[in-house]
């Protein structure tokens, strides 16, 4: 399984440098996202530095939702997918290096997107130990309950439409979580031991398990 | 097609639920007293707790037929049905406890809609059904479309504990547990408790009655498709005898008329 994991995980990464979707189309999409939540609040920094962990986790939420979709719709193109299953790909290797090829695409968004929130909202960082583990267990819940859904809604023709109505009541509390943990982390008022990280830590490995479980029978349902 | 005792089942329930029903709206409006502090407002606790327990049940039946559709030994496509006609009456009663909440919270909190942690998960808790029920409408192979939504609603049904639990973990303005509390000692008063306790049995019959129906028509929907694909099948079976035929009884026109045009 985790030979398995590592090549279709190597296998859409590689995709991802070819084809530079991510690069190219994903975050442009993030930055505008973090440019209209600015025209639609207030430009004063004042505002903006207090909303920007909402407005960064929103901004990764609504490119997770391309991201995941982009993972699906690789394996649809010249059916693919059906080639995994025939080659005998174990099932939960898929998962997990569909899961792993999409944490790592949407970890170095969110660098990127760091970078964006401290130039235009001028944010501070700050709490590092807490806002890395954070992003990293909340990247990873996102990845794994984003390529479930996606895959469950992949064989109907109105995918674009239902997946963000499946995943993102499911990925609410990333979203809750995610923004507590990055004020903690930012207002030094907590730091490793905080609530949200652990309730991230909690989503993540739910949704692991879940994913690693039913995945199978998605592919063959 | 339904059997007569499944019919009388239905009716029985759908009496009982009617005659439940009026009994609480009786006791609930006329036999029991206001409350001290909340007065007349109080008469809404015997329609929005229990209104909010059947959807809870409600998922909680879509589970366990997923559960058993999904385990091979108990698959069946009946139980899928279940879980879909279970999860629709759910979304109703879930609709209706954020309805009944919000008329409860305007005048007890000034207010239609807070952002309190129960409140929003129900109302995710809404949104994720729909989202499950969307999933089911869209066309689909029978078993596939069983299958993934089987797995959908297992995993929404992971946040019914979250919304029931977060009154407890995010200590909000909604009201805490008050008959189930930790300590297990009802903070509610002699015939209201009764009038509580009726309103929780009446609606968990009308969820019955309402399950049974709408099982009852989804149960036909799936015989009207099985049949459509039958007839398709055999159409689709008979396509080269009717071909033959086709090619055979004009040829042997062409040699009846053949002789005529010679």
């Amino acid at each position: 399984m985790w030979r398995d994991a590592r090549l279709i995980a190597a296998k859409d990464l590689k995709i991802e440098l070819r084809t530079k979707v991510t690069a190219n189309q994903i975050l442009p999409f993030a930055f505008v996202v973090l440019i209209v939540f600015a025209f639609a609040l207030d430009t004063s920094p004042g505002t903006l530095q207090k909303v920007a962990p909402g407005l960064f986790w929103l901004a990764v939420l609504f490119s997770s939702i391309l991201s995941v979709e982009r993972t699906v719709a690789i394996e649809l193109d010249d059916n693919a997918g059906d080639g995994l299953l025939v080659y005998g790909v174990d099932h939960g290797g898929i998962f997990l290096g569909k899961v792993v090829a999409v944490f790592v695409q949407l970890f170095l968004l969110e660098v990127l997107l760091l970078l964006g929130v401290v130039v235009l909202y001028g944010s501070k960082v700050g709490g590092w130990p807490l806002m890395l583990a954070s992003t990293f267990f909340a990247t990873l819940g996102l990845s794994a309950a984003g390529v479930t859904y996606s895959q469950l809604a992949s064989a109907s023709r109105a995918k674009q439409t239902l997946v963000p109505l499946l995943f993102v009541p499911v990925a609410s509390p990333v979203l809750l979580a995610g923004t507590k943990a990055w004020q903690d982390a930012l207002s030094g008022t907590s730091s490793i031991g905080d609530p949200w990280l652990r309730l991230l830590i909690v989503f993540a490995v739910v949704y692991l398990a879940l994913g690693a479980i039913f995945f199978g029978s998605i592919l063959e349902g | 097609m339904e059997s007569n005792g499944y019919r009388w089942t239905r009716k029985l329930v759908g009496s009982l639920s009617l005659i439940l029903v009026a009994a609480t709206v009786v006791l609930g409006l006329w036999i029991t007293p206001p409350d001290v502090v909340q007065g007349q407002l109080v008469r809404l606790i015997y329609v929005h707790p229990p209104v909010a327990w059947v959807a809870y049940l409600a998922y909680g039946v879509t589970s366990i037929a997923s559960v058993l559709y999904l385990w091979k030994r108990t698959r069946n496509i009946k139980w899928d049905l279940l879980a879909a006609s279970s999860a629709e009456v759910g979304v109703v009663f879930t609709g209706l406890t954020l309805v009944t909440g919000s008329i409860w919270g305007k005048p007890a909190w000034g207010v239609w809609w807070t952002w309190d942690a129960r409140l929003t998960t129900t109302a995710l808790l809404f949104v994720l059904y729909l989202g499950y029920l969307a999933l089911r409408s869209v066309p689909a192979d029978s078993h596939q479309r069983a299958v993934r939504s089987a797995i959908a609603g297992l995993i929404a049904f992971i946040d019914v504990p979250i919304v029931h639990q977060s009154v407890v973990w995010w200590r909000t303005l909604h009201q805490s547990a008050t008959v189930l509390n930790p300590s297990l000692s009802p903070k509610i008063h002699g015939e209201m408790a009764m009038t509580l306790l009726l309103g929780f049995i009446s609606f968990t019959f009308v969820y019955a009655w309402m399950l049974m129906h709408r099982y009852e028509i989804a149960s036909m929907q799936q015989q009207v498709l099985d049949a459509e694909l039958e007839q398709m099948i055999q159409e689709r079976q008979r396509e080269p005898e009717l071909e033959f035929q086709r090619v055979h009884v004009k040829d042997g026109n062409d040699q009846i008329n053949q002789p005529s045009k010679v």
